[in-house]
């Protein structure tokens, strides 16, 4: 259960010496993502100026307010909450990120499933899990929005933050094939029948 | 008592705002108590974060959970309550409104359709207002619920059979929660509703899972499932996100409705562990804010 401190863009082979259970803290640059986001790129075709290579990305719609543009706020937002949203609805975008833009960590709640731990694996990549509604705290470890792309998706715009000390995140999901998400749910399963035994039910 | 429909709008647009930065105290219990309890290493650290994450917003004055969800109002009117209810109903949606613009936070609600979002948290049917009606008399009662969609997204109806009998609702409530696993953003309050037509066992679900925490069934039969789930649950191990670990709900709120004797419906509503919750309790003195 290693740590480590990465500061954004990172190499393939710093991703695959992560394995579960490990946490990372992230300096530096970090993107944000969300449903919609991902709809119009790898669905409708829409593309990106931001170059995601090597870069880690989260699953979340922040809360901002619109301000002047300055040195502190240059994309003319201030980020009030930021916080992340379950992945799991996105799982089916994990491979194309990977694939068409480079993107190595994916940052989310609730894990993702066979497909992503299989792109993690193919490709180099991991899944960093964050504590879900923990936004108050997750914000305090953001800088500064500092550019944003695909804006009329707001909130579900393409972010790019800067961030300082963004972390510990837990490596939830590795590129050699573990998931914690996968073992707890067979260790679920596999107490399924314990559970409704003590409701006098047979499973 | 006449309501001040400006104070109502206010009332509305400060409910929002305190329910989405202030976890009421029995939360706060409850992940006391299920701190106390946890035996998994790393399920202690998450809840110690979860903690944690509430004292900062309470010192940074800022949102719990940045999923600032679909606004649900409930309002229950007492006796001697002298309102226009249409007015009412634009009152609160016109502070629900103000909240998102004026604090200002994101706006989480979409037409279904076209996705559009209008950057108010409201639109059609939304926010959702709920009226009922109470004995108390010159009171009236306004309860918000910011519900975030983590948990909502885990909601779950099965119109069972008589022949499956009640063992047919306990092992759904067991296989929702295994279904759900870390998605829900676990701890959860699991909300089961039991009996009723298919809206009002939904809705019957929705009620038990924003009850506060504490508060038990008022039909023994309710309460006693209550009991039993809660601990039957807790020994799948899913544990805080999903990661593992004893903490997987704080409770099972169980509601109940009559049913048609060929019916036995379960329905299953979660909400996450920032459970948000915030009351106003309008009488001739004057607004009072709680939980």
């Amino acid at each position: 259960m290693a740590h480590y401190e990465f500061t954004m863009p990172v190499t393939e082979a710093e991703v695959r010496a992560l394995r579960v259970n490990d946490t990372v803290t992230l300096q530096g640059t970090l993107y944000g993502i969300r449903d919609a986001t991902q709809i119009s790129l790898f669905d409708r075709g829409r593309t990106t100026r931001f170059d995601l290579r090597g870069h880690a990305v989260i699953h979340t719609a922040p809360n901002v307010k619109r301000v002047e543009r300055s040195a502190a706020f240059p994309a003319g937002y201030a980020p009030l909450c930021v916080g992340t949203t379950t992945s799991d609805r996105m799982e089916r975008f994990t491979e194309p990120l990977m694939q068409r833009c480079g993107v190595r960590l994916i940052i989310g709640k609730g894990g993702l499933r066979e497909g992503s731990l299989a792109a993690f694996g193919g490709l180099g990549g991991a899944y960093l899990a964050i504590i879900g509604g923990t936004a108050a705290l997750e914000t305090t470890w953001i800088e500064a929005i500092e550019d944003v792309d695909l804006d009329d998706l707001n909130p579900e715009s393409l972010w790019k933050f800067r961030v300082k000390g963004f972390g510990p995140l837990l490596v939830g999901m590795d590129s050699h094939g573990a998931s914690l998400y996968a073992d707890v749910r067979r260790h679920a399963l596999e107490r399924r029948a314990a559970a409704l035994g003590s409701l006098g039910v047979k499973s | 008592m006449k309501l001040d429909l400006k104070q109502v709008e206010e009332t509305a647009k400060e409910l929002y705002i305190r329910a989405l930065k202030l976890l009421p105290p029995d939360l706060k219990q409850g992940f006391d108590a299920l701190a106390a309890r946890e035996t998994d290493a790393g399920a202690q650290r998450m809840l110690g974060t979860m903690i944690a994450n509430i004292k900062v917003a309470e010192q940074t004055d800022n949102l719990l959970c940045q999923d600032t969800g679909i606004p649900i109002y409930n309002v229950v009117i007492g006796r001697g309550v002298e309102v226009d209810g249409p007015a009412l109903k634009q009152a609160i949606r016109r502070g629900c409104e103000r909240a998102t613009r004026e604090h200002p936070f994101r706006s989480s609600v979409v037409h279904p359709v076209t996705r559009s979002n209008e950057h108010t948290s409201c639109g059609r049917g939304i926010p959702v207002i709920a009226l009922d009606f109470s004995e108390r008399e010159e009171t009236l009662e306004i309860e918000m619920i910011p519900k975030g969609s983590g948990s909502e997204n885990n909601s779950f109806l099965r119109m069972a059979i008589p022949a499956e009998g009640s063992d047919a609702i306990k092992r759904f409530v067991i296989d929702c929660v295994l279904e759900a696993g870390g998605k829900t953003c676990p701890p959860t309050i699991v909300g089961v509703g039991v009996g009723g037509t298919a809206d009002l066992c939904v809705h019957l679900a929705k009620v038990a899972a924003t009850r506060p925490l504490g508060s038990s069934c008022d039909d023994p039969e309710g309460a006693k499932l209550e009991t039993d789930l809660t601990c039957a649950v807790n020994l799948l191990g899913v544990g805080p996100q999903g990661l593992g670990g004893d903490s997987t709900a704080f409770a099972v709120h169980v509601e109940t409705a009559a049913t048609h004797i060929t019916m036995n419906p379960v329905a299953v509503n979660m909400q996450c562990h920032s459970a948000r919750r915030a009351r106003a309790t309008f009488r001739p003195g004057g607004v009072e804010y709680g939980y």
